[in-house]
């Protein structure tokens, strides 16, 4: 059998190559119009990063392993079916048994005064020619702002051309990616100095300028058609073989022209109605012609359109289909980030999405697309990026789990069952999963359940009890010391991860400072020096202003302690001050400066309650209908200082208005014209959650009694490290009420004296810790040179204010 | 002990192997210190058992100069201390990264003579 190929592209290639490895013992003849063999059209835009003139051999793809003959620089003219030979435009007849049409697409270009002058973005040859004209510019213009539009912006801008580009659509991209993910697209191509224009079109061009059809007049020196391709039908259309109404050679799904010995594949075949411009579709049909002409019978049965790419810098993603009758969206315009999910009506089956700025969650739903929803879908908006949501079991094997590390779900899978791991800790030390940022680690408990392993609830090794097994166990036995309980119930002698839930639970039950004898060992970097760790290995402090109230003269003090110390200082979401890079000698010396102003310094570290934020209230806003501040003000005063599973953070709003934000909160008010409605269980950060209501219209010491009860029951049962809103999805929030409202387990007298014990047994830390001689021996930078800080601290200054100078790292 | 005591000791004189840097005393039972020996950042620490070990104060993860402050324990059989800013265990001992292998800290000969902790960073 003899085989012609017309056209010698991606599609062209990858037929040949699956004839010679199915063992094709026939003849193959392709004729190609450009002067090379194929290529890598999708890298094109890497050509022009490399130096001039080396003719894209990088690009080039392997030629093929069988005997095929290829005349490049010589297209096919005409076709004559009824004697099955075609004619090259150099009159060169070469016979077929089966001609192959892969003539590709042209790029189309507008009929604008002008046009002429202008160049498109296809081949080798037209990037030479860009090139070269853009030697003589300074200015560029791209006329279409989809996908190759912004490949050929982004080529014009590595060429040194100040560039524009100039989409008629209502946006960037407007195929793949919806009106939101476009703006944040923009904003991107905008930061990287290229100007856009939507929804305008081209009026003409003149010399060293394009005029758009609303009138803009922008310079060019170079311009480039990218608005789209027309399939290269010609040779059919006048061999008398039928073709859409737009284009495109019509095919069955075995790739078959209506001529049984011509096949069209690639870009220039109408198949199914549609013409496919995406490299992956394109080689499924070469696929599909190859098999039908050795015998087979594949079937070419629509494609996957999804995509994801890297498009000046930024992750451009979109898979499934682009609408839905329900979508969730998640969008961070600072951050450049627009994520957005399309689901069924029901609301239980993923039809597609889009992800601009960050696309870890491609890998890990497109394949779940038209399965069934395994989470909320505002959860899956962040599979990949260490959410839970998802659940292990779920992840197809080349999900990429771990992104710091390039870990797959696969490899986490094989090492779990070829090495037999069985905890987080394992599957950290064998694949490096999890070890950088560690957000991914409850993906890993996912995926060890999901392998049969079931997650102890110990914390680490030295312990086989959960935090609140290991609570119960403090408690009923009295015990004071890690010694003891690492001693009796425990092996070995403790590490970073239970030594701090050790110290909150002594905190909890027993009281104290949290530097008094064994204790001190037991404590974080942050609760050591009462203050927080940042990246140079200083410290922040924040003074405490309960409910953000604060007086003139107090500010005043904040701003001169500031001041003398050379500190960094910054408002705070959380109503504060904060003050950065205090050197470990110069702590005990700025609480001293702040104590005797009347402050104490705050928790804005360690797991303990941190702030009480507040609007006004009733005092000033008019709107307000209980006074917010006065609270905010008692709950600080009260909860400051209690230890927990984590950190707890809340607020008060004086009416439904909200301005607090009481419900992104662990335990938030919202005041009623009755007294106070009560949200728990809410938290910002990496996965925001509503509180949820938990009782209505309280006065302030029904309030009172029912956080106290929530936070010690908080403490008593959460596991480590789990914040309010995990603990009340799991316990359930009926349960939550039953038993600090309804006394349902007849444990309510017992967290009532426990906070009772806790308020009373207050006191200022810092004071106490700067009043003792003992306590302040370890606020040294060097133990044998008191005197001395640490040189490796050094800052510099940007906007009037000191900041760290970054130290070099080999790793990470 | 209830007052603040600081060992007579300078950062020490070159062509001496051994530098003294504190009373064994000063050192807080599994908590780091951290000391200035010739120009560089050691980390002793005391063990629960009472050994010492001495460290590079550099975490080579971050940067920053803060091994000293991290917590100790046991992975195993082997003495540990956990970087605070991002958790990488190193044994004590060797100084290896027990998270990542390829990574370490350097180790230094540590030892008490009549009551002072001496190290040596020849």
């Amino acid at each position: 059998m003899r085989i012609v190929v017309a056209g010698y592209g991606p599609a062209a290639h990858r037929l040949v190559e699956t004839l010679a490895d199915r063992g094709f013992d026939g003849t193959i003849t392709v004729l190609g119009e450009e002067p090379r063999a194929a290529y890598d059209r999708v890298a094109l835009t890497s050509y022009l990063s490399g130096p001039p003139g080396t003719g894209g051999e990088a690009l080039a793809y392997p030629a093929p392993s069988g005997p095929v003959a290829v005349r490049l620089g010589d297209r096919v003219a005409s076709i004559d079916r009824a004697r099955r030979t075609v004619t090259t435009e150099a009159g060169h007849d070469e016979p077929y048994d089966v001609l192959v049409l892969a003539t590709g697409s042209a790029p189309f270009v507008p009929p604008v005064p002008g046009a002429g002058r202008a160049f498109v973005y296809r081949t080798i040859e037209d990037l030479d020619a860009i090139r070269e004209a853009s030697a003589h510019a300074t200015s560029g213009v791209v006329v279409g702002g989809g996908l190759l539009g912004l490949e050929a912006a982004d080529a014009l801008r590595g060429l040194g051309l100040s560039t524009h580009v100039v989409e008629m659509g209502g946006w960037l991209m407007p195929r793949q990616v919806d009106e939101g993910g476009g703006a944040v697209l923009r904003g991107h191509v905008e930061r990287l100095g290229l100007v856009v224009h939507t929804g305008t079109g081209l009026d003409r061009i003149e010399d060293d300028r394009v005029i758009l059809a609303d009138g803009t007049v922008i310079d060019a020196g170079v311009v480039v058609f990218s608005a789209g391709v027309r399939p290269r039908d010609e040779l059919a259309r006048r061999a008398g073989l039928p073709v859409g109404e737009r284009g495109g050679v019509v095919v069955d799904e075995g790739m078959r022209t209506a001529d049984p010995a011509i096949y069209a594949v690639g870009e220039c075949a109408l198949v199914g109605g549609m013409v496919y411009g995406l490299v992956g579709p394109c080689f499924t049909m070469a696929e599909v012609a190859a098999d039908r002409m050795l015998g087979g019978s594949a079937q070419f049965t629509g494609a996957d359109l999804s995509a994801k790419l890297k498009l000046l810098g930024v992750d451009v993603a979109s898979f499934g289909q682009l609408s839905g009758a329900l979508d969730v969206t998640y969008m961070d315009p600072v951050g450049g980030v627009y994520k957005k999910l399309f689901i069924s009506d029901d609301a239980r089956t993923l039809l597609g999405g889009i992800c601009v700025g960050d696309a870890t969650p491609y890998s890990l739903l497109r394949p779940l697309v038209g399965r069934e929803l395994t989470a909320q879908p505002s959860e899956l908006l962040f599979a990949g990026t260490g959410s839970a949501a998802v659940a292990g079991a779920d992840f197809p094997d080349d999900a990429q789990v771990c992104s710091c590390n390039n870990v797959t779900k696969g490899r986490i899978s094989a090492a779990i069952a070829e090495l037999g791991l069985t905890d987080v800790a394992g599957v950290k030390k064998c694949t490096r999963a999890g070890t950088s940022c560690g957000s991914c680690v409850p993906a890993l408990v996912s995926i060890l359940a999901s392998e049969g392993v079931a997650p102890g609830k110990a914390p680490c090794e030295h312990f086989d009890h959960s935090r609140a097994e290991l609570f119960d166990i403090v408690r009923v036995r009295g015990i004071t010391t890690f010694s003891r309980l690492v001693g009796e119930h425990g092996r070995g002698r403790g590490c970073d991860v239970c030594k701090p839930v050790v110290a909150s639970i002594l905190a909890s039950l027993n009281g104290g400072h949290v530097l008094e004898g064994e204790r001190a060992a037991l404590q974080d970097t942050n609760d050591h020096f009462l203050a927080n760790i940042q990246k140079n290995g200083t410290y922040s402090v924040v003074p405490r202003i309960p409910g953000g109230e604060i007086t003139p003269e107090k500010l005043i003090v904040i701003g001169e302690v500031a001041r003398d110390f050379g500190l960094y200082t910054k408002i705070t979401g959380g109503q504060r001050i904060d003050l950065f890079g205090a050197r470990v000698e110069e702590l005990p010396k700025i609480w001293k400066r702040l104590v005797d102003a009347g402050f104490e310094s705050g928790h804005a570290y360690g797991k303990a309650l941190r702030t009480v934020k507040s609007c006004v209230g009733s005092t000033w806003c008019r709107y307000g209908v209980q006074d917010a501040v006065g609270m905010a003000i008692a709950l600080e005063l009260r909860y400051r200082g209690l230890r927990s599973p984590h950190k707890i953070k809340a607020a008060v709003s004086g009416c439904a208005r909200e301005c607090a934000e009481a419900r992104s909160k662990d335990f938030g008010l919202i005041a009623t014209e009755n007294g106070w409605n009560l949200y728990v269980g809410g938290n910002g950060g990496f996965r925001p959650r509503h509180a949820d209501l938990l009782a209505s219209d309280l006065s302030d010491d029904e309030l009172i009694r029912a956080v106290d009860r929530f936070l010690m029951f908080y403490i008593r049962t959460a596991d480590r490290l789990q914040r309010t809103a995990a603990w009340v999805q799991d316990i359930g929030l009926d349960y939550l009420r039953d038993v600090i409202v309804g006394d349902s387990l007849g444990i309510c007298a017992d967290l009532d004296a426990g906070m009772e014990r806790h308020v009373g047994g207050y006191f200022d830390e810092w004071r106490a810790t700067v009043e003792d001689p003992e306590k302040l021996r370890r606020f040294v930078s060097f133990v044998n040179a008191p005197g001395t800080p640490d040189p490796s601290i050094v800052f510099e200054t940007e906007r009037d204010q000191i900041k760290p100078v970054l130290m070099e790292v080999t790793r990470r | 002990m209830t007052t603040v005591q600081k060992a007579q000791v300078t950062p020490g004189n070159a062509g001496e192997k051994w530098v003294p840097i504190c009373p064994y005393d000063d050192l807080i039972p599994e908590r780091g210190a951290a000391a200035l020996v010739r120009g560089r950042q050691v980390a002793l620490f005391r063990a629960f058992d009472g050994r010492l070990f001495a460290v590079g104060n550099r975490d080579p993860f971050s940067g920053a100069y803060v091994i000293s402050r991290g917590i100790t324990g046991t992975r195993g059989d082997e003495p540990v201390v956990a970087t605070p800013m991002h958790k990488q265990v190193f044994s004590l001992v060797t100084g290896v990264c027990l998270d990542d292998p390829a990574t370490a800290v350097p180790t230094y000969p540590i030892r008490v003579t009549n009551g002072t902790v001496e190290v040596s960073v020849e």
